[in-house]
């Protein structure tokens, strides 16, 4: 159990070691160690920026869905005006006509009916006439008689 | 056991000495320097390999071996010393690795090497573990002492080393420098032969109680032999992370001023 020369040879070995950890061995794998923490880090930001993208995004489409249902009731709610408005255009229109054609018939119902009067004076003129003619047993002379049977229907 | 024709003593003996050449303080243990070499080229040839490979991208097994050693040594470096300095965490790294793997050799059974060796007909004593020598621990501790005295003034300055010296731990009063200096050199000589002698003296009691289990009858050496091996590996692993930690202690201490 003795010191000797055999401790300056572990010490030259020692050396040699230390030397080559520090030449080879440390400086690489701490290279490739700290790119990769940095590949590591690189990748979770990038994560971290997608999830904020997809939120984003997520925020984006809600908010398109509100404007497009907003629009799809306003569009609604136009068209339910709009088939008011028509509805009663047309009921307008449909009581207008109805008017019209009412007015055209009661105008149509009094001609026939002035008409069926104007017939039925001559008719009963006639009629008395023809009565009279009978009654005083003579003819009466129509001409002479015109103008008072011509009053008479007028009264008629 | 191994040879017949052995006493008990002669056993011991045998396999606590060292495979040597030359006279004197020229004396090798050429065991100790080949199995360390050796155990240094592998697994620092290893992990160069593995480092050679080393991506960014997802790391290879032996890559993600590697760098959980180095990760593991990186964080005690960094939790432990603040200041900047290239060496120390690529030290602290070989002092761990290469002491674990030196360590290592003390699981292997104690007579594994004799009997290969002796079937080729080489009958000399090799002591398997390195760090069972006090050559091996002591090169390494005295390499950290240098460096604590080197870091130490680089980093203070002559002047701010020579000032901590003389004024440290009790202070400026003219009297108490020599007992400051005194203090001085006890810690400072404490420091490499505590982990000198810490390292060497657990590896040793360590292959000692080995080379006793191995003395028992073979059907019983289980008994002993297993539960050891196992309790050793926890000691293999923790001394070489108290000699590292220290070290990172030390030289963060250097940094320091007091």
């Amino acid at each position: 159990m003795n010191i000797n020369a055999t401790l300056l040879g572990q010490a030259i070995t020692f050396a040699i070691l230390i030397w080559f950890t520090m030449k080879f061995v440390w400086p690489p794998l701490m290279a490739a160690m700290a790119e990769r923490a940095k590949t590591i880090a690189d990748g979770l930001a990038a994560a971290e920026r997608g999830k904020h993208d997809l939120e984003l995004a997520e925020k984006r489409a809600a908010e398109i869905l509100r404007q497009g249902k907003e629009k799809a009731s306003e569009i609604i709610a136009a068209s339910e005006k709009r088939a008011t408005e028509i509805v009663e255009e047309a009921k307008t229109q449909a009581k207008a006509e109805g008017d019209r054609i009412l007015v055209a018939a009661k105008a149509d119902i009094d001609q026939e009916v002035f008409r069926a009067r104007e017939q039925l004076r001559t008719q009963v003129s006639a009629v008395a006439l023809a009565g009279a003619g009978k009654i005083l047993g003579r003819e009466i002379d129509a001409k002479a008689h015109n103008e008072l049977l011509d009053k008479l229907v007028a009264e008629i | 056991m191994s040879a017949e024709g052995q006493t008990t003593t002669e056993y011991i003996q045998h396999h606590l000495t060292n495979l040597q050449a030359g006279e004197g303080f020229w004396t090798f243990h050429l065991d100790t320097l080949i199995v360390s070499g050796l155990l240094g080229l592998i697994v620092f040839g290893t992990m160069w390999l593995a480092t050679r490979k080393a991506t960014a991208g997802v790391p290879s097994g032996m890559q993600n071996f590697v760098e959980m050693v180095v990760t593991m040594v990186d964080s005690q470096v960094k939790d432990t010393f603040h200041g900047k300095n290239e060496l120390i965490a690529p030290l602290a790294l070989t002092i761990f690795v290469w002491i674990f793997a030196m360590n290592a050799m003390d699981v292997i059974p104690v007579d594994l090497v004799g009997w290969i060796s002796g079937l080729f007909g080489i009958h000399s004593t090799f002591k398997l573990v390195p760090s069972t020598d006090l050559n091996a621990t002591f090169a390494m501790s005295i390499a950290v002492f240098f460096l604590i005295y080197f870091y130490s003034i680089k980093v203070k300055g002559f002047g701010g080393f020579t000032k901590e010296v003389l004024f440290s731990p009790f202070g400026k009063f003219p009297l108490l420098i020599p007992v400051n200096i005194l203090f001085r050199i006890v810690e400072d000589i404490a420091k490499p032969i505590s982990l000198a002698l810490r390292l060497f003296g657990n590896m040793y009691a360590g292959e000692m109680v080995f080379i006793l289990i191995a003395l028992l009858p073979w059907y019983l050496q289980w008994m002993l032999g297993a539960p050891w091996a196992i309790f050793h590996l926890l000691i293999i692993t923790l001394q070489a992370f108290v000699f590292m930690m220290l070290t990172i202690v030390y030289l963060s201490m250097a940094h320091e001023s007091h």
